[in-house]
């Protein structure tokens, strides 16, 4: 079944699966990882499925480098990682742009909307200049209906005219969280 | 092969290497391995990186988990394998049957100015790899060890790691076409076949 026409039958809060039926229509096989709690049904999804290959990196970078000798190999792959790993992707992006090499990212976002921990503001704030700094084609999904359509929009941007393009998934989408709550009482 | 240096001669190592290649798929780490890999003789088969340090690997395994039937060889440098070393971790643990790494290791930063890396105060890149798990790593220093090398990359059982102690000689850039482009569309093509241009 097309992708497109699941998008109007899923559940919104269901984006995870609305997202893995995108990438198993249009045969994505790599799936590169740095784990975020905001991607781990979409990961367990993938886990599952014997045509995904899932590859958990070290840094995120590992990732943009990994996707790019997929292309080569003829395989589509997507990189699924936290705001705070675009910062380390920075100068591995230039492989893409430079070879006119596609790349599917899907970033939970931190840092922003909600947020607890003041470390996660930084980057969170520049993701998505940097990423535009670097040629990256950005488009952000702050609810969880429009996670799915973005996705596949990206997605198909991304494969069709070898660019490399983003999806930040808003912290608004995951929920933010508050460390105070696990926190022995003082 | 040998220097007066006692040490391997890096052209003569990767022309050995890439001996009979025949469909053998090559990334070339940015800098001398890519003049290296060049010299032996430009092919639609080879994807030398121009920039993007610390990618070769990884690249490599991208390329044999999409391509497992065919063999994958990266040839970099000491430098650009220090600034990935997490990425032999990450190979290590995909186990990819098909896919050899060799280090041309001459302990220095040869493109700026020939500054000393890390393997020059004793870090073992071989050990590192073989302590991420790859099954086979390899210190190479002869060129009877170069041609065992070339075998296994052609044809053993992956994933190969080897660090190839090299001279730090200097000598006469041998370049590839530098558009991106270009290095991906005859790459594709070669290896997928003309419709590849189609997509």
């Amino acid at each position: 079944m097309a992708a497109a026409t699941k998008l109007s039958g899923s559940r919104p809060q269901d984006w995870p699966q609305a997202v893995f039926d995108i990438l198993t229509d249009l045969d994505v096989r790599q799936v590169a990882i740095v784990p975020d709690a905001g991607h781990s049904r979409l990961i367990r999804l993938c886990e599952d499925d014997p045509r995904k290959r899932v590859v958990t990196l070290t840094t995120e970078e590992e990732g943009v480098a990994l996707l790019a000798g997929a292309w080569l190999g003829g395989q589509k792959g997507v990189l699924l990682l936290q705001s705070s790993g675009v910062g380390n992707c920075i100068n591995m992006l230039s492989l893409m742009e430079t070879c006119q090499l596609p790349l599917l990212m899907l970033v939970t976002m931190r840092g922003e909307w909600g947020e607890f921990n003041p470390w996660q503001v930084p980057m969170g704030q520049g993701t998505q200049p940097a990423l535009e700094a670097m040629g990256v084609i950005v488009r952000r999904a702050d609810e969880p209906h429009l996670v799915a359509p973005a996705v596949l929009g990206a997605a198909n941007l991304a494969f069709n005219t070898c660019r490399a393009v983003a999806v930040l998934i808003g912290q608004s989408v995951l929920g933010a969280k508050n460390f105070k709550e696990l926190a022995k009482p003082r | 092969m040998i220097s007066k240096n006692d040490l391997l001669h890096r052209r003569a190592v990767v022309a050995e290497l890439l001996r009979d290649r025949a469909d053998l798929l090559v990334i070339a780490g940015l800098g001398a391995p890519n003049w290296d890999v060049t010299a032996a003789g430009d092919h639609p088969n080879n994807f030398p990186l121009w920039g993007a340090m610390g990618s070769a690997a990884m690249i490599g395994l991208g390329l044999a988990l999409a391509q497992p039937s065919r063999r994958v060889l990266v040839i970099t440098g000491d430098g650009e394998m220090l600034m990935a070393l997490g990425a032999l971790a990450t190979i290590a643990v995909q186990k990819p049957g098909n896919l050899a790494i060799c280090v041309l290791d001459n302990e220095r930063f040869g493109e700026t100015g020939m500054q000393e890396t890390h393997t020059a105060h004793g870090v073992d890149l071989a050990a590192i790899a073989k302590a991420a798990g790859f099954p086979m790593s390899l210190l190479v220093r002869t060129g009877n060890q170069v041609t065992k090398l070339r075998d296994l990359a052609h044809s053993g059982s992956g994933p190969i790691f080897a660090q190839v102690k090299i001279d730090s000689e200097a000598l006469p850039f041998v370049l590839p076409p530098a558009e991106g482009g270009i290095l991906k569309n005859r790459f594709r093509a070669s290896v997928l076949g003309d419709e590849a241009l189609y997509n």
